[in-house]
């Protein structure tokens, strides 16, 4: 994906964000973990506490552990959550009142978009694959997902169409897959950073018809892009 | 034939078709443009690299020009 010069018009309403770049992107990654971690480890810490001062308080440190270990679930699940792909839970094609007849049209523009490897792939799990330079994306209809080069780390993207009125659901995605063709980096710039993490806790968190997705995104990130 | 189509809740609209030689029918689409430009929608040309890039006068050798709303973080 190459990008011309201009960039996202609505990146500009963002000029005290830092454009995300390779490096960036691994910084914010590891200050997500540490946070991450930060908020784990003292029940963790707590329940090992609890066990070495009294094994009879097992229950107490079980439920302990299980915090500490639900914590970063919860936060790969609100990642995985904001994503929405086509015909999920969420969906503007399940909201009622929905005209199948404008979500077939739609469809049928962003069939025209993507490529014809990446089509069939969105007939099955609802999301549009792109190549980047800051990895492999993954585009619902309200936000993104990002797979980082060698396929490990994958970040998940909060970013909406502003006014989505009653779009249909392909045009959502053809929205912001043409946004993120535009400008990738203004595009990582305007949207929000809802998780960052391993590639498999977020697998675990999305949609079963969607998990393919993840795994074509991190074949092709493992396999440079 | 180049197409000016809008991303809408019909899915799509077509709001101008123009041949490039064809000089009466692209100032109709410039014109149709012009007017959803000024109601806050942002044009888009696809390249052929994959890529898209912003536009702010209707290209006359473009394929496709899509109408897109903004977009703004979740």
């Amino acid at each position: 994906m190459a990008s011309h010069a201009g960039g996202l018009v609505e990146a500009a309403s963002f000029w005290w964000r830092e454009r995300p770049s390779q490096r960036s992107l691994r910084r914010d990654g590891r200050r997500w973990t540490l946070w991450t971690a930060a908020i784990a480890t003292p029940f963790f810490a707590a329940g090992g506490f609890l066990l070495w001062l009294e094994p009879l308080t097992f229950p107490v440190a079980a439920g302990s552990f299980a915090h500490g270990w639900l914590i970063p679930e919860l936060y790969a699940r609100r990642g995985a959550g904001s994503v929405v792909p086509i015909g999920s839970v969420g969906s503007a094609r399940r909201r009622p009142g929905a005209s199948e007849r404008a979500e077939r049209t739609a469809l049928g523009l962003l069939g025209d978009l993507v490529g014809h490897e990446q089509r069939d792939l969105l007939r099955r799990a609802g999301l549009a694959m792109e190549r980047g330079r800051l990895g492999v994306w993954l585009v619902g209809e309200q936000g993104a997902i990002l797979v980082r080069p060698g396929g490990r780390r994958t970040d998940c993207w909060c970013v909406r169409i502003a006014e989505p009125g009653t779009l249909p659901a392909g045009d959502r995605v053809a929205h912001l897959l043409l946004a993120l063709r535009e400008d990738e980096e203004g595009f990582a710039t305007v949207a929000n950073l809802a998780f960052s993490g391993a590639t498999w806790r977020v697998r675990r968190r999305m949609p079963k018809l969607s998990r393919p997705a993840l795994d074509a995104a991190r074949a092709a990130a493992r396999a440079g892009g | 034939m180049a197409r000016l189509i809008r991303l809408d809740r019909s899915g799509h609209t077509t709001l101008a078709e123009w041949a490039p030689e064809d000089a009466t029918a692209h100032e109709a689409a410039i014109e149709a443009f012009r007017r959803e430009l000024d109601a806050g929608m942002l044009a888009s040309v696809s390249h052929a690299d994959g890529s898209a890039e912003v536009v702010r006068e209707l290209p006359r050798d473009a394929d496709l020009v899509v109408l897109r709303r903004p977009i703004a973080g979740g």
